[in-house]
């Protein structure tokens, strides 16, 4: 085994001897572009809602509650797919996210939550980890598209206006900190602030 | 001869029903359904629906059992064993953050008159009682009048034969 990795070692270290400079130069320009391209490829594509609902876990539990509430139908149409609210949009925290979700993987080979009555005993928890996380970056998802500099108080509710005036404009409370639930079924919220 | 009798009876029996039918089928037009008379075999195209009101602004009870009207919208608001949204602002311990009022404190009791920590079982389901309108006109016209006007319109009747 030793051996293996110091002769390839030396190869490494070894000017080339069948190829110019050239070829490999622009070889390995082009064949970085195709990995590259590629990667990204295939991470956009896990970066959508058909990847995400593939599996009965996602389509049968929170796809199909999402379906009733105003991120999924709504008077303008504009509507938010799983990848918007659940995975960053820097490519450095997407990574991140990404990594994490290895985890989900293992969930899934081994059926963590692959009937409705074990997703039901992991709710809370797996509620939790989004507030959590959406806590963590100051609602950054939401933030995505709803602007708190673009805001028309005027156009809101007394109420709305009322609370996103002063305690979100102070920065004090974040978006998840009063809108949790509306786009999933809550979990049963004993102890969690605020309710 | 029994035998004509039951056939005539049978028949004055089926004019006397369908005279009785057409009569209601005819008179029926007068109360307006939700259909507005649109004949059975046709497809009512449907109104359109009317906002939610969401004012925030208490509304006047009408007698005083009535359980207030909610004042904003209630979409997906999820009440159930889980959860219970209305009470994440109306519940005591809540409504000095939310200011919104607090649900009255029969709501705490159970039906022996001893109050609980939190709100009753029988209570629960708010949506039983309290409910959100919409900005349109009422369906039937209604001739509701409020007790304090009736005492009112009693007493000025009082004093004018005086």
């Amino acid at each position: 085994m030793k051996n293996l990795v110091l002769k390839l070692w030396h190869t490494l270290r070894k000017p080339s001897v069948h190829f110019s400079l050239g070829f490999l130069v622009v070889g390995g320009f082009i064949a970085g572009i195709i990995f590259w391209g590629g990667f990204n490829t295939a991470l956009e594509l896990s970066n959508t809602e058909e990847f995400c609902i593939s599996c009965h876990e996602m389509e049968n539990n929170p796809y199909e509650e999402l379906k009733t509430t105003i991120h999924f139908t709504n008077r303008s149409g504009v509507r938010a797919t799983c990848p918007d609210c659940h995975v960053p949009h820097k490519w450095t925290d997407k990574i991140a996210r990404k990594m994490q979700a290895s985890k989900e993987v293992w969930g899934k080979i081994f059926g963590t939550i692959n009937t409705p009555e074990k997703f039901e005993a992991k709710r809370r928890h797996l509620a939790e980890n989004e507030w959590t996380r959406l806590k963590a970056n100051d609602s950054l998802e939401c933030r995505n598209c709803h602007n708190f500099d673009y805001m028309d108080f005027t156009a809101q509710s007394t109420r709305a206006e009322e609370q996103h005036s002063t305690s979100l404009a102070s920065g004090e409370k974040t978006c998840i900190d009063c809108h949790k639930g509306i786009a999933h079924e809550l979990p049963d919220m004993t102890g969690v602030e605020g309710w | 001869m029994r035998r004509s009798i039951n056939a005539l009876s049978k028949a004055l029996l089926t004019v006397a029903i369908v005279t009785t039918s057409f009569i209601a089928f005819s008179g029926g037009n007068e109360v307006a359904t939700l259909r507005d008379s649109t004949p059975i075999d046709v497809q009512k195209t449907p109104a359109p629906i009317p906002n939610v009101a969401n004012t925030d602004v208490k509304q006047k009870r009408n007698y005083p059992m009535q359980p207030p009207l909610i004042p904003h919208k209630v979409r997906n608001y999820q009440v159930d064993l889980k959860v219970n949204k209305c009470m994440s602002c109306h519940s005591r311990n809540r409504t000095e953050e939310s200011q919104a009022p607090m649900v009255s404190v029969t709501h705490y009791m159970n039906r022996d008159g001893n109050f609980l920590a939190e709100v009753s079982p029988r209570r629960y389901f708010c949506n039983q009682c309290h409910v959100p309108q919409r900005e349109t006109d009422e369906l039937v016209e209604n001739t509701f009048v409020d007790m304090n006007t009736l005492m009112k319109e009693k007493q000025a009747a009082k004093a004018e034969k005086h």
